[in-house]
C-alpha cells in the first residue's frame, strides 16, 4: 500500500464494537479498514453469553431479525449452590419476549455472531482484513497516523482500538497501563452440544425460547460466579473468578470449574451432551470506575472492552451491547467532526448522548455490593440452610424459626449485626 | 467428549489450534520465576500451561494458550518477559 492511500478510519479488531463502528462509518460513505488478527471474526472472542438486542436496533432498525442469534431469553434464573444443595429461582415472563416485538435478549455464540456482524459491515462497504495482527501504532508529529502490521504500514485519519479487554493498542498509545489483577476476572467456559428438544425439555422452553442462569456459591468462596446459557443446540456453561483470590485459595480455575460441571444440580442438565470446546477470557470487573481517564488522543480512540465498557450488577452482565453503543458513538464522532482534532472530545460527548456513560454511572455502586465477601463465602450456605429447615419434617417438635435462624447464622459464621450491615451496604450501593 | 471431569489436556484437545512453531508469543525467564514465591500462574491459567517440574522449576508450553491474558495480569515478578498475541492466523481458533 502506498503512503498516499489513506483510510478515513482503521479499526483494530472485528468484534461487536469494531463491526458496529465500521458499519456506521461505511453507511455514511467513509473509507474504513477493519483489521482482525483471527482467521475469521469471532474466532478469538468469548462471551458467556448473551446480547441485549436494543443495541443492534440502534445500529440499524431490523438488524436483529437477520442476526446470527441462538435463543431468545425468556427464562431468567438465579441459582445458589452450597455443597450438593441448590436453590433455583426461575423468572419467566411470557410477555417479556412477545412475538411481533424485538426480543429483549438472545443467547449468542461469538464465532457465529461476530462473523455475521462483520459481514454486515462488509456489505455496507467496510473492508475487513482477517489474519493480520497489528504490531505497532504509527506515530507522526505526536499524532497516531496509522498502524504497522508486519512489513506493511497503513494510514488513516483516525485509528480506533477495538482490540478487547487486554488492549495492547491502548497501552501502546499510552492511554492505559497494565491491567491490575484486582480489576479483571478470568472466565472459563465449555460449550456442550445437546439436541434442541432435550434442551427445551430440560429447561421447560418452547421452540426457540432460552434460559440464562447466574450461579452463586460455585467458586469455593472466591469472588465470582457461574453462568449457563442455552443456545440452539448447545449449552454454554462457565465460571468467572477474581484471579488474585484464586491464587490465595490454591485450587486451580480449571479444577473448580470442572467441579461445577459435575454438581448434582448441573450435571443432569448436561448429561448425554458432548463438550465441543473450552474457552477462556478476561472480563473487566470495575464498571464505571474502570473506564480509563482518557479514551482518546490525537488520531486515536478506544471502544468496547478496550475502553472498559462492562456492567455487572450481579443479575445482568452487559458488555456486547455497550461495545456496540461505543462503536456507534465513535463513528458518529468521526462523521460529525470536520476538524480531526475535535474527534476525541466529540466521541466523549457521543458516549454521553447515546446513554452509555450515564448507564454505567447509574450502576457504579453495584461493585461495592459485589465486593462483600460473604456473598461468596457464607450467604449461599445460609440460604441453603434456611431452605433445608423450611422443608424438613422429621416428626420432632420444631424449634421456632427465629431461634433456628439465629443458630444457622452462627453455623455460617455470621451475626445478625453483620447481616444488617451488609444489607445496608447493599441498599446504599444500588 | 462426554460430560465428565476433564483434565486440561483433554479440554485443549477439543480446541482448534494453529501453533506458531517459529515464534513463541509468551516467553518466561525461569531464573526470575525461580525467585517468585507465590507462582500464581500455576493456578490461574485456565489451560494449566504453567507447571512445576521435578526440580521445582516452572515449565511453560505456549502451544495450548487460550490467549486470555490472565498470566500477564497476575505475573507479579515479571517472569513473563514477553507477552504478545500470536502472529496473525496463529493460536487458538474458537469455532463456537
Amino acid at each position: 500500500m502506498s503512503d498516499t492511500e489513506k483510510f478515513d478510519a482503521i479499526i483494530i479488531g472485528a468484534g461487536p464494537a469494531g463491526s458496529a463502528c465500521a458499519y456506521t462509518l461505511a453507511k455514511e460513505g467513509k473509507e474504513v479498514l477493519v483489521i482482525e488478527r483471527a482467521d475469521s471474526p469471532g474466532a478469538k472472542n468469548v462471551t458467556g453469553g448473551r446480547l441485549y438486542t436494543y443495541a443492534l436496533e440502534m445500529v440499524e432498525e431490523g438488524l436483529t431479525q437477520e442476526a446470527a442469534l441462538e435463543r431468545r431469553v425468556t427464562h431468567e434464573q438465579i441459582m445458589l449452590l452450597d455443597g450438593d444443595r441448590s436453590i433455583n429461582i426461575d423468572y419467566h415472563n411470557p410477555a417479556f419476549n412477545e412475538a411481533g416485538q424485538v426480543p429483549h435478549a438472545y443467547s449468542i455464540l461469538r464465532a457465529r455472531f461476530d462473523e455475521w456482524f462483520a459481514s454486515k459491515a462488509e456489505e455496507t462497504g467496510a473492508m475487513v482484513a482477517c489474519g493480520i495482527k497489528v504490531d505497532e501504532l504509527l506515530v507522526k508529529d505526536g499524532k497516531i497516523a496509522g498502524v504497522i502490521a508486519g512489513e506493511d504500514e497503513m494510514y488513516a485519519d483516525v485509528v480506533i482500538a477495538a482490540d478487547g479487554v487486554n488492549s495492547l493498542m491502548g497501552q501502546k498509545a499510552g492511554l492505559i497501563k497494565d491491567i491490575s489483577a484486582a480489576s479483571a476476572g478470568v472466565g472459563v467456559k465449555e460449550t456442550i452440544e445437546l439436541p434442541a428438544e432435550i434442551i427445551q425439555a430440560r429447561f421447560n422452553l418452547n421452540n426457540e425460547e432460552g434460559a440464562a442462569r447466574m450461579i452463586l456459591g460455585c467458586t469455593e468462596g472466591i469472588h465470582g460466579g457461574g453462568f449457563l446459557y442455552t443456545n440452539q443446540d448447545s449449552i454454554s456453561l462457565g465460571c468467572v473468578f477474581m484471579p488474585e483470590e484464586v491464587a490465595r485459595h490454591g485450587q486451580s480455575v480449571h479444577q473448580i470449574f470442572q467441579n461445577l460441571k459435575m454438581h448434582p444440580s448441573i450435571y443432569p442438565l448436561l448429561e448425554g451432551g458432548e463438550t465441543l470446546e473450552y474457552a477462556a477470557h478476561l472480563v473487566s470487573e470495575d464498571g464505571f470506575r474502570g473506564i480509563p481517564g482518557k479514551l482518546y488522543r490525537d488520531g486515536f480512540l478506544m471502544i468496547g472492552d478496550a475502553a472498559g465498557f462492562v456492567i455487572n450488577t450481579g443479575s445482568s452482565i452487559r458488555g456486547i451491547d455497550l461495545a456496540i453503543l461505543s462503536g456507534i458513538a465513535a463513528a458518529r464522532a468521526v462523521i460529525d467532526s470536520q476538524d480531526p482534532v475535535r474527534v476525541g472530545p466529540a466521541y466523549m460527548q457521543e458516549l454521553n448522548n447515546i446513554g452509555l456513560i450515564p448507564a454505567m454511572k447509574a450502576v457504579e455502586g453495584y461493585k461495592d455490593l459485589l465486593e462483600i465477601p460473604r456473598i461468596y463465602t457464607s450467604y449461599p450456605g445460609l440460604a441453603a440452610d434456611v431452605f433445608t429447615r423450611l422443608f424438613t419434617v422429621d416428626g420432632q417438635v420444631p424449634r421456632s424459626l427465629r431461634k433456628e435462624i439465629k443458630g444457622l447464622l452462627k453455623k455460617n459464621q455470621l451475626s445478625l449485626w453483620q447481616l444488617l450491615k451488609d444489607g445496608l451496604r447493599g441498599y446504599r450501593s444500588i | 467428549m462426554k460430560i465428565e471431569k476433564l483434565d486440561a489436556p483433554q479440554l485443549l484437545g477439543l480446541n482448534k489450534f494453529n501453533v506458531d512453531e517459529e515464534a513463541a508469543h509468551i516467553v518466561i525467564d525461569k531464573t526470575i520465576c525461580a525467585r517468585c514465591l507465590e507462582k500464581p500462574c500455576l493456578v490461574v491459567c485456565p489451560a494449566v500451561l504453567y507447571k512445576l517440574d521435578k526440580n521445582g522449576e516452572i515449565s511453560f508450553d505456549y502451544a495450548g494458550c487460550l490467549e486470555c491474558g490472565t498470566c500477564r495480569v497476575m505475573c507479579k515478578n515479571k517472569g513473563i518477559i514477553k507477552w504478545e498475541y500470536p502472529r496473525g492466523t496463529f493460536g487458538v481458533t474458537y469455532r463456537y
